[in-house]
């Protein structure tokens, strides 16, 4: 599932960004390392057959519905980690941009929900440890199961967590958590049969192609205790960058209220906001520098009611002049539309 | 399926968008890729239960539609097709937040309907911006944009090549599945098996593909890189279109434009 952009905030969507960001330039420079030029229009290639791949389906009995591949996993088999990240990715960036499917600030999330776990953690500590060496039909059927579970499971809890980070939906995390995580549970089980089937005819009918994609790319520096220290630290950094933006937030806001104003008043909400509004409604009609500060104010004060408990009724004028307002800016944008669009057919 | 299908023709439709002229369309791909996410970003840092605060960014998607003579229908259904996952997860917020937070007449507003219509408010536009990007800019020159404003150059190479390929292999997947269908009666032959199959031989012949590739690539020189015969060169519009973007959503971010408007119409009727 693709997150949106109208579900998440900047901070989240910026440190997910700064965080995909990083491996996949850790991705590139591994892949350069051990530059094999076959490898880039492989990766390619098979980015576009999962997009091929996700439109043949197959019926999944007694339920009347029908399933396809998801992709993640398949391309960690084939190309290895840090290329189906990569490939991952790409994948991802072309649904964003040609399919509105998850957005480009979501992007950061999308890539790290749907790509780290399946190419870093299910791919090499689950499905590898259970396939080994030598593949037989059970232990593939096994391994891709648990690994597409375990996978998705994750990349479920990544959306809640971001999700709810954002603060932006008022689902509560117990309720998110328990819609999202049965859900990618069957998900997961059809990924890991539809896995098992074409890495299964793969391995049957031409075994090479997958012992060449276990034997040249995957890199030995992979350990466990590597992927969990990268991950802790990555945590420790992720909360240490999100709380300092969150308490770096509202003293930006604040520090736009008093850039814009200049003014005490907006400092003391507690004498009031409503009263001195109220004398100052008089004049904003007329003074256009006054009419920054109010409607300023109380789109602040609607912004942070969030965090009191009681909610700060907002003035009726207010919504009054909201709505006009809003009414007479969209008919102001279309208008500008109109005349940009003559101008553009005439040139 | 066919809807598949019909997303691979909007895919088409999008490139030939991209391939109009008008003076949009010229403008340097960096320029537009920096105006379109600090547009994004705009949107999105706004309060939850913003509205008023947010209309007046709607300026930049239609000022881009207008522009670049993108047909506005169109987008909209395409907002429409892409609508459900933010609507289910936003439909939360009026049965969780029923406290009233604005009263227009006798009539309370939840504060969960408010941010709702925020949320679709957010999805229409980040969508829409999105969209209107690559209609006027085009996939191939927003990858070379990428690329130039310093994202990996394997993952540029790659995107460059998923795109390529994208068409080839959505036909060839179409094909088989048209196959399927007239081969299989009453359901038979759908299930996982025949499918495994038909993925497998899919995948094997696209790995085989990607080895001719290869090698006609290396036949004409390829090394790892991708070269554009036309240069980016930006020019003073280019700068003055993303300057002048973002210094409008900076100042639409820090004032309530529709508010200050909407005050002064009031005012000067009342």
């Amino acid at each position: 599932m693709h997150m949106a952009d109208a579900l998440i905030s900047p901070a989240v969507g910026g440190v997910m960004w700064a965080a995909t960001a990083g491996i996949m330039v850790h991705c590139s420079r591994t892949l350069r390392d051990g530059f094999d030029s076959l490898q880039v229009p492989l990766m390619g290639v098979l980015a576009a057959f999962v997009f091929a791949a996700q439109m043949i389906n197959f019926t999944i009995p007694a339920t009347g519905s029908s399933g396809h591949l998801g992709g993640g996993l398949i391309l960690a088999v084939l190309l290895g980690p840090h290329a189906a990240f990569l490939a991952i990715a790409s994948v991802l960036t072309v649904q964003a941009l040609f399919f509105a499917d998850g957005g480009l600030l979501a992007l950061g999330c999308n890539i790290f929900n749907l790509g780290v776990f399946p190419c870093f953690i299910a791919y090499p500590f689950i499905y590898r440890k259970i396939v080994g060496d030598s593949p037989t039909r059970g232990r593939i059927v096994a391994g891709s199961i648990v690994a597409a579970v375990a996978g998705l499971q994750l990349g479920a809890f990544g959306v809640v967590m971001e999700t709810v980070a954002s603060g932006i939906s008022e689902l509560p995390f117990s309720t998110f958590v328990l819609l999202m995580q049965p859900i990618h549970l069957a998900i997961g089980i059809v990924e890991g049969l539809v896995t098992a089937a074409v890495v299964g005819f793969v391995a049957s009918a031409r075994p090479e192609v997958l012992a060449l994609a276990e034997g040249g790319k995957a890199p030995s520096g992979l350990s466990l205790t590597k992927v969990l220290a990268g991950l802790a630290v990555a945590a420790v950094l992720t909360g240490g960058m999100l709380s300092w933006f969150a308490s770096a937030y509202p003293d930006g806001l604040e520090w736009s209220m008093a850039g814009v104003s200049g003014k005490e008043e907006l400092e003391a909400p507690e004498h009031g906001i409503h009263e001195s509004l109220a004398s100052l409604q008089e004049r904003t009609a007329f003074l256009p520098d006054y009419g920054f500060k109010a409607p300023e104010h109380e789109a602040e004060a609607a912004g942070q009611a969030e965090a009191e408990p009681a909610w700060p009724a907002v003035e009726a004028g207010t919504s009054v002049s909201g709505l006009v307002g809003g009414g007479l800016t969209l008919l102001l944008a279309g208008m500008l539309g109109m005349l940009l669009k003559r101008r553009a057919k005439s040139a | 399926m066919g809807s598949i299908e019909n997303s691979l023709h909007q895919i088409g439709v999008l490139d030939r968008l991209a391939a109009q002229d008008t003076a949009l369309h010229r403008l340097d791909p960096r320029a537009k890729l920096l105006a379109t996410l600090g547009f994004i970003v705009a949107v999105v840092s706004f309060g939850r239960y913003e509205i008023s605060g947010l209309l007046p960014l709607t300026l930049y998607p239609m000022a881009l539609v207008a522009a670049g003579n993108l047909p506005a229908n169109w987008l909209l259904r395409k907002l429409a097709i892409a609508s459900p996952f933010a609507i289910m997860v936003g439909l939360f917020n009026p049965l969780l937040d029923t406290a009233p937070l604005v009263h227009i007449g006798g009539l309370g507003i939840s504060g969960g309907w408010i941010s709702f219509t925020s949320i679709l408010l957010r999805f229409a536009l980040t969508v829409s911006a999105a969209l209107a990007l690559i209609g006027t800019t085009g996939f191939n020159t927003v990858c070379m944009a990428l690329g130039r404003l310093g994202a990996p150059r394997v993952f540029v190479v790659q995107l460059l090549f998923l795109y390529r390929y994208l068409f080839v292999l959505a036909e060839e997947g179409l094909r088989m599945v048209r196959a399927r269908n007239l081969r299989s009666f009453s359901g038979r032959g759908r299930g996982i098996t025949v499918y495994g199959s038909m993925l497998g031989q899919l995948l094997l012949r696209t790995m085989d593909r990607a080895q001719r590739i290869h090698q006609a690539m290396l036949c004409r020189g390829f090394d790892g890189q991708i070269r554009v015969a036309q240069p980016l060169k930006p020019g003073l519009a280019d700068a003055a279109f993303a300057l002048g973007w973002l210094g409008f959503f900076a100042l639409a971010r820090s004032i309530n434009l529709a508010q200050l408007l909407g005050r002064i119409a009031t005012g000067a009727l009342g």
